[in-house]
């Protein structure tokens, strides 16, 4: 334990006197406001009213959505509007250690952050007295599948045809090895020193997820979130091609 | 079945149509829909498949770890096969630990690949009785559109034939793995298993998602490449004949070559 922290504080203390940000090549040599490849596609399954499949360097992750349809659970029932729920679940096989099947704590935060992420994008006083499930299922994670999960969910809910103000797009900047970095990898995250996934109706400028963890100035904090914004939009416009490509324009 | 409400006009046509020797989708009666398998698609696990027949979709993961043998069987590797019917998959699946359709699948299935002996479990042993490889295969249902039974065997099988694990040593008392050395998980067989479906009195094969709902009885037969059973489930509620069981047999015999063919060359 102490030697992993003496040769971590070395590490950044030699890192941080040298570097400039962003001017430094990123483990799998991206630049620091570099997206891994990204892939979405729209309409993948064939009983959900909407789907997407949607790859970020090696994530790839499922997204389907049933509804409008009657809701069972009279206690969650509104009667002037929709409701939203979402359930994000890793696959066993999707991480590099077995994970147990069913939810955890991580699953549970995460389903719930995902559903507040998405739910002021939807008109959901279109349908009273309904819900709208959502599903994602990560097959293969290598970080960042929360943010990942709600761009997909978002894609798959105009799929299913269900009116929305815009389609939220998610994405993380944060700092690793001493740099201000957009969309961190799986490594980067784990080695790094911050991590800031946000979610945004890039329409807008609306943000409706913010998390963050780890260690930023406030300075370094603008440069990430401005780079997070930056990332909303480029994966904003795969999104809508992966819906044109679907149904054209 | 997990049970959705079948309007009774949509039974009658489903029924009346077999009756005359046609199905829904054009098919004949012992006709597959078409089968399509990818393995390796997920890195992260040791063996992988995607596979589809039909619009049925399944996901199947292999992940080996070390672990202790079963005290009644210390010379011999472990298998744990299981599976989740997700809520994605079909609007009557709901979250929550497994229901008995999941189990029901994930046990036969376990049941065909063992007793078909696909993995030479001897040779997963590394110190006799105390480690051994446990192989936790792993079925993730997306898309549900009928026949869960073959399409799972038929993921298993592919995703375990493309698996490998880390090569190991024993120096003393310890086990050194070599992550470095990635050996192909040793396969022994590879049986597959077909589905029937008893509609209005007539066999047919690879039920969809409509006949699966409607069916009487459902006879599911796991074979080897001989020809030999492995394993066997009747399903529905309604009795089957000696008859019907022995022609059903015969069936699946001529349909497991078939879809053998669907198997990648390794």
């Amino acid at each position: 334990m102490i030697i992993i922290l003496t040769s971590k504080l070395i590490g950044n203390s030699n890192k941080g006197s040298l570097i400039t940000s962003g001017t430094k090549k990123r483990p799998d040599d991206r630049a620091f406001d570099e997206m891994r490849p990204l892939k979405i596609e729209a309409g993948v399954l064939e009983r959900a009213d909407g789907s997407a499949y949607l790859e970020i360097g090696d994530n790839k992750v499922l997204a389907a959505v049933y509804g409008p349809r009657e809701l069972h659970v009279r206690r969650l029932l509104k009667p002037n509007m929709a409701i939203l729920r979402c359930r994000y679940n890793m696959a066993p096989f999707s991480v590099e250690d077995r994970k147990r099947p069913g939810p955890d704590r991580r699953s549970v935060e995460i389903s719930k952050i995902t559903t507040e992420a998405l739910n002021p994008s939807v008109f959901l006083e279109k349908f009273p007295r309904s819900t709208i499930d959502i599903f994602i299922e990560v097959l293969q994670a290598e970080g960042g599948t929360r943010c990942a999960g709600i761009s997909a969910a978002s894609v798959a809910l105009a799929d299913a045809g269900i009116p929305m103000r815009d389609m939220v797009a998610a994405c993380a900047a944060g700092k690793s090895d001493g740099q201000v970095i957009m969309d961190l990898s799986e490594w980067e995250d784990k080695e790094g020193e911050a991590d800031l996934p946000i979610a945004m109706m890039p329409r807008t400028g609306d943000i409706t997820l913010l998390q963050m963890d780890g260690h930023l100035t406030s300075d370094e904090f603008q440069q990430a979130l401005d780079l997070a914004i930056k990332g909303c939009q480029i994966i904003s416009e795969e999104q809508k091609n992966a819906i044109k490509n679907r149904y054209g324009d | 079945m997990v049970q959705s409400i079948v309007p009774q006009i949509i039974k009658e046509s489903v029924v009346n149509l077999i009756q005359k020797g046609e199905r829904a989708d054009g098919r004949a009666l012992d006709q597959y829909r078409e089968i399509s398998l990818e393995t390796g698609i997920i890195k992260k696990a040791e063996g992988s498949a995607r596979v589809k027949i039909g619009k049925t979709q399944i996901v199947v993961g292999a992940k080996p770890q070390i672990g202790e043998p079963f005290p009644d069987t210390p010379n011999v590797g472990v298998l744990i096969t299981n599976s989740e019917l997700l809520p994605m998959a079909a609007p009557n699946f709901e979250a929550g630990p497994p229901n008995e359709t999941s189990v029901e699948l994930a046990r036969v299935t376990d049941r065909c690949i063992r007793e078909g002996e696909v993995l030479d479990l001897e040779k997963l042993v590394i110190i006799p009785g105390k480690k051994v490889w446990m192989i936790f295969l792993d079925l993730h249902i997306v898309d549900y559109d009928g026949n869960l039974m073959d399409a799972a065997v038929l993921g298993s099988l592919a995703a375990l034939s493309n698996t490998k694990i880390p090569s190991t040593t024993i120096e003393g008392d310890e086990v050194v793995i070599d992550y470095e050395k990635m050996v192909p998980i040793p396969i022994k067989e590879q049986p597959l298993m077909c589905t029937l479906a008893k509609i209005g009195g007539e066999l047919v094969a690879d039920p969809s998602l409509e006949e699966d709902d409607v069916l009487d009885a459902r006879i599911s037969i796991g074979l080897r490449v001989d020809g030999s059973i492995c394993a066997m489930q009747k399903g529905g509620s309604v009795p089957l004949t000696r008859e019907e069981i022995l022609k059903s047999i015969e069936i699946a015999q001529e349909k497991t070559k078939e879809l053998r063919k669907s198997i990648p060359k390794e």
